[in-house]
């Protein structure tokens, strides 16, 4: 009698799809009587899994973006929800369809980049408008073969902060001797280092140590930094997350080593971690377009909202999804959206608007963007001093 | 000298290794399940230690107390509620159980303790020793890890072999319904099982997270994974396997990873394990079982 | 017509054809939705992967199910087959402009290499058993993953480039078809729907064949007792090796069609994680049951993405449906009441 249970099971999949069926298509924003006009602002990342930090604080930042906006008088109003994809490109595809079927109309794209690059020809073909807050690989935005225009970016493109570390290091670290540990594994740090080691070779920085570490070994550092020592290295380039980092600087703070270190946006967030002995941060040097101890207006604001809310400081993924927010409202204001909008050239519109127009927030003045979607702005090298970043230059 | 450097990072490692090796080869051995949680109770161990230290700041060695206590329960806990219904069934749902009480364990940590690392704080000790004019450092916490492992495997061996539980776990391995029938108590011998390789989890994860500080949800899954591997390299079941699986396991990947390349090293330590596994099919130090018709 | 439909239900045939009649209605029945009704984005998108997964659960079903050896490396062969699918498919863009045929022949070679692959880890399977095999098939798939990594791979107007664990590549245009731990990029994506119906139908009808011929229950009777089958004159070392390779041969199939659905594919993908997800579908699917298998892989596959509205909470939901499904199918006293109902139920119709 197992047969029988096993078509009726069958059946009731199929009927599942059915019941489901039938939702699609981007159907507009709602809209109310006194002029102002909701617009569905989609958006995937990690939100289960060891990548869930970054996912939760793209959410949580963009939360208090979108909670601002809709409390203020503005005639833009944002309907906010985020998919999870467990930073993969396959779960990727199924967050985007979700949102999709929702009636996603602009999109802060994915916050990691190996489920961004999965989705990226999606956005395109479904001329849906999508700027990503932290997926950071150039795969995102355009390939070898073709651009996709309606994809922009917020962050530093990896091959963008791969050359300008090398840069930094030839003009203000030329006599040192560079050592580089980096993920193999990982999209992001390879990304970078793979431009950095070009960039550096033909700007004659001196790299006498290559150690990588994958997802698998990322516990014990002590054998690349035994060797970079044994290199005779006096400065370890880190183009890695935070977290590893920590690790690293304890490790070799432990075997007496002390090189100066030089990381990437990625290493924003070390001195918030929870029982981190900010000590062993001194003299860490970093590129990273976010402080979250700057004194500007905008970003006391945003920090205490966020402490206020969630209880942590603001790391860089959290400052640029904020500023995503923000920057999407600016370009619909700009285009003049409000009710009964042509919804299929709303695409077009914002990408002819984001490559003109220039954007002030958090993580950078006069911001604007390229064609090919990246953005334009300077990465800004900081050094950390008595447990805060202080301008390096 | 470096070599030496590269050779006592490795012996570390291993031992760490060895530890939570340990765990699972008694559970193997014992219930002849493989324990995929085991790697969550090391996490949960870790917290466990954090909290009490960082937040309510009580002293060191009562931290350490706290968190063996609290994953000896977790472990018994868990052996009750997911395992024990599952005695006759096949190995298989029990490990796919295993999986989902692991998966179980790392979302509840993510939702409870955040997702974000912390850093696991000095508990045990900071210093190093200087030997050679400088030349070669070794960390206290490397001498404690490497004696803690010893002391471990020679108590848990004189246990095995010397108490009446120990008898009993014996012969629960050997044969199950026998020792049925001579009056053990299959139950309660497989509880204390889960409660030594949880308890041992704990002290595993208080020498991890002290090594390499970094604490984060998903902490146990990665060492768990090497540490089975270790287990079955010595030949799983056998204590000693364990020990010297967990060592030979961090010292290979320390040194190719000095002398041969770091993008490749995990798969050339695995390649040396299925090599090893070719030549000695049933592990280094494990028995050769004869299957009788 | 009475005949055939007695020995199309015969005891001996009943379960081949209640899963290839499982599968075409499905077919049928999901393609007449979408084209009348319509069917929603998120469900289209599922349709190509679930294809794939059933795929992979059939085939490991076949090593661990059929031939009774744990394999923890599934995912290796997935790889293998979904990498060798995106250079063929890359490199023939140009020569092969019809995607049927680059998709037929992609899969092919997916399939061919992951074979060999799959004869040549056969080697410690039958001298290893039990969970040192285990061990060694999950250090199987931990080293391709870690290769697939360190590979950078192109083509231009010279041919095809290759180099190791650094990135020496300078194409003169030309296209990169693997870059390390970027995988592969800006794949085209040409699987479809239709396509993983037909290599569903292909894995049950090999499935099938094999089971139901010689070597198939000399499988079975080595996985139920080795010595009893030796004593008869069974060869259980070509045997196992053959369940071994058609297991690999079919992953590396849905591999291939896995890695031709999205375009990108990066070699992280393929970790431990995704072969005990595999091992999930066919545990729950009851092991041996083909038809198990399809369901468990279906319903476990769409299961996360049904409980997306919990949030925060899904992946917690997921866990402990794994082990209240696990409590429930094992329970001794539970099977009892489920079976008496069950008897219960149908007495009545059987009668008549």
């Amino acid at each position: 009698m197992k047969k029988l249970l096993v078509v009726l099971l069958s059946v009731l999949c199929v009927l599942t799809l059915a019941g489901c069926g039938s939702k699609g298509g981007n159907e507009g924003g709602g809209e109310t009587g006194d002029g102002t006009v909701t617009v569905k602002l989609g958006g995937s990342g990690p939100l289960s899994g060891d990548a869930k930090v970054y996912g939760e604080a793209v959410r949580n930042a963009a939360q208090i973006a979108v909670d601002e906006i809709n409390a203020s008088d503005s005639k833009i109003k944002f309907e906010f929800r985020m998919e999870d994809d467990e930073a993969d490109g396959e779960k990727a595809v199924s967050a985007y369809s979700t949102l999709f079927d929702w009636g996603m109309q602009v999109s802060m794209f994915t916050v990691t980049s190996g489920s961004g690059a999965a989705v990226a020809s999606y956005y395109d073909e479904d001329k849906i408008f999508a700027i990503t807050p932290s997926g950071s690989s150039t795969a995102l935005v355009y390939t070898d073969a073709k651009n996709y225009p309606g994809n922009f970016q917020m962050c530093f493109t990896d091959p963008n902060q791969g050359v300008a570390s090398a840069d930094y290091m030839a003009t203000n670290f030329a006599d040192k001797v560079v050592a580089v540990i980096y993920k193999s594994d990982d999209v992001y740090s390879a990304g970078v280092f793979e431009k950095f080691k070009a960039e550096a070779a033909a700007k004659g920085v001196n790299v006498v140590y290559e150690g990588a570490f994958t997802d698998d070994s990322s516990t014990d550092f002590s054998t690349q930094l035994t060797a970079a020592k044994d290199a005779g290295a006096d400065l370890v380039f880190l183009p890695i997350y935070y977290q590893p980092a920590s690790t690293i600087l304890k490790q070799a703070n432990d075997m007496g080593y002390a090189p100066v270190f030089f990381g990437v946006d990625g290493m924003d967030g070390i001195l918030t971690l929870e029982g981190f002995d900010t000590s062993l941060a001194e003299g860490v040097y970093l590129l990273t377009p976010f402080a979250a101890d700057a004194t500007d207006e905008a970003t006391v604001h945003f920090v205490k909202a966020y402490q206020d809310k969630y209880g942590e400081t603001p790391n860089q993924f959290a400052a640029d999804a904020y500023d995503v927010v923000y920057a999407i409202k600016q370009a619909l204001e700009n285009i003049g959206y409000k009710e009964g909008y042509a919804t299929n050239g709303l695409c077009e519109a914002l990408t002819a608007e984001f490559t003109s127009m220039s954007f002030d927030g958090v993580t950078g003045l006069n911001m604007t963007w390229a064609e090919n979607g990246e953005v334009s702005k300077a990465p800004k090298a900081v050094v950390i001093t008595n447990g805060v970043y202080v301008s390096a230059n | 000298m470096t070599f030496l450097t590269y050779l006592i990072s490795g012996l570390a490692l291993g031992s760490v290794y060895a530890i939570i090796a340990l765990g699972y080869t008694m559970v193997y051995g014992i219930a002849k399940m493989l324990n995929f949680a085991h790697g969550d109770i090391i996490m949960a161990g870790g917290y466990v230690a954090f909290y009490a230290f960082s937040r309510f700041g009580l002293p060191g060695g009562l931290c350490i107390i706290l968190s063996i206590l609290f994953s000896t329960i977790l472990g018994v806990v868990i052996e009750r509620l997911a395992y024990k219904p599952l005695r006759q069934a096949s190995s298989l749902s029990v490990l796919i159980t295993a999986i989902g009480v692991s998966y179980f364990l790392e979302n509840a940590a993510q939702l409870m303790f955040g997702s974000d690392t912390k850093i696991f704080p000095t508990i045990l000790t900071d210093g190093s020793l200087k030997l050679f004019d400088g030349q070669l450092t070794i960390s206290y916490l490397t001498i404690i890890t490497i004696v803690t492992c010893i002391v471990i495997m020679a108590g848990l061996t004189s246990f095995i072999n010397k108490t009446k539980i120990g008898k009993a776990m014996r012969a629960c391995a050997e044969d199950k319904g026998a020792a049925q029938l001579m009056g053990i108590n299959i139950n309660t011998t497989i509880s204390i099982t889960f409660a030594i390789g949880s308890g041992l989890a704990a002290i595993a994860a208080i020498l991890l997270c002290s090594t390499y500080p970094s604490l984060s949800p998903t902490l146990g899954s990665m060492p768990g994974i090497k540490a089975f591997t270790a287990a079955v390299f010595g030949g799983i079941g056998s204590i000693p396997g364990a020990l010297l699986g967990g060592l030979l396991l961090g010292i290979i990947e320390n040194l190719t990873k000095a002398y041969i390349s770091t993008q490749l090293s995990d798969a050339i330590v695995f390649t040396v394990l299925i090599v090893v596994l070719l030549i000695k099919p049933t592990g280094l130090l494990g028995k050769k079982e004869n299957v009788k018709v | 017509m009475k005949n055939i439909f007695n020995n199309l239900f015969s005891k001996k045939n009943r379960s081949r054809t209640i899963s290839f009649l499982m599968v075409i209605v499905a077919y049928i029945l999901i393609e007449v939705i979408m084209n009348t009704v319509g069917m929603s984005r998120l469900f289209k998108s599922l349709l190509v992967p679930v294809c794939c997964y059933i795929i992979l659960g059939l085939s490991l079903n076949l090593v661990v199910g059929i031939s009774g050896e744990l394999s923890l490396g599934h995912a290796g062969f997935m790889a293998i087959g979904a990498f060798t699918a995106v250079c063929v498919s890359g490199f023939c863009a140009q020569s092969i402009p019809n995607d049927i045929l680059r998709l037929a022949l992609s899969v092919l070679c997916g399939s061919i290499v992951s074979g060999i692959f799959g004869f040549i880890i056969s080697v410690p399977v039958l001298k290893l058993s039990g969970d040192y095999l285990a061990i060694v098939t999950l250090a199987f798939g931990q080293i391709i993953k870690s290769l697939i990594n360190n590979v950078y791979l192109g083509f231009d107007s010279r041919g095809m480039q290759f180099s190791f664990v650094t990135n020496e590549l300078k194409l003169e245009g030309g296209k990169m078809l693997l870059s390390g731990p970027m995988g592969a990029t800006d794949t085209a994506k040409i699987s479809n729907f239709t396509s993983g119906f037909v290599l569903i139908l292909f894995t049950l009808y090999v499935i099938y064949s094999l089971i139901n011929s010689k070597y198939g229950r000399a499988i079975m009777a080595a996985r139920d007792n080795r010595i009893a089958a030796e004593s008869i004159g069974v060869d259980i070392s070509k045997t196992k090796t053959l369940a071994f390779v058609i297991s690999s041969v079919l992953a590396g199939m849905a591999g291939a069609l896995y890695a031709l659905n999205y375009s990108t594919l990066q070699p992280a993908k393929f970790d431990f994680n995704t072969s005990i997800l595999i091992l999930v579908y066919v545990v729950f699917g009851g092991l041996g049951n083909i038809n198990g298998t399809i369901i468990a892989t279906t319903v476990l596959y769409i299961l996360p993405e049904l409980l997306r509205s919990l949030q925060d909470y899904r992946m917690l939901m997921y866990a402990i449906v794994l082990i209240v499904v696990m409590q429930i199918t094992n329970s001794a006293t539970l099977k009892q009441t489920l079976e008496k109902t069950t008897k219960r139920f149908f007495k009545k119709g059987e009668a008549q």
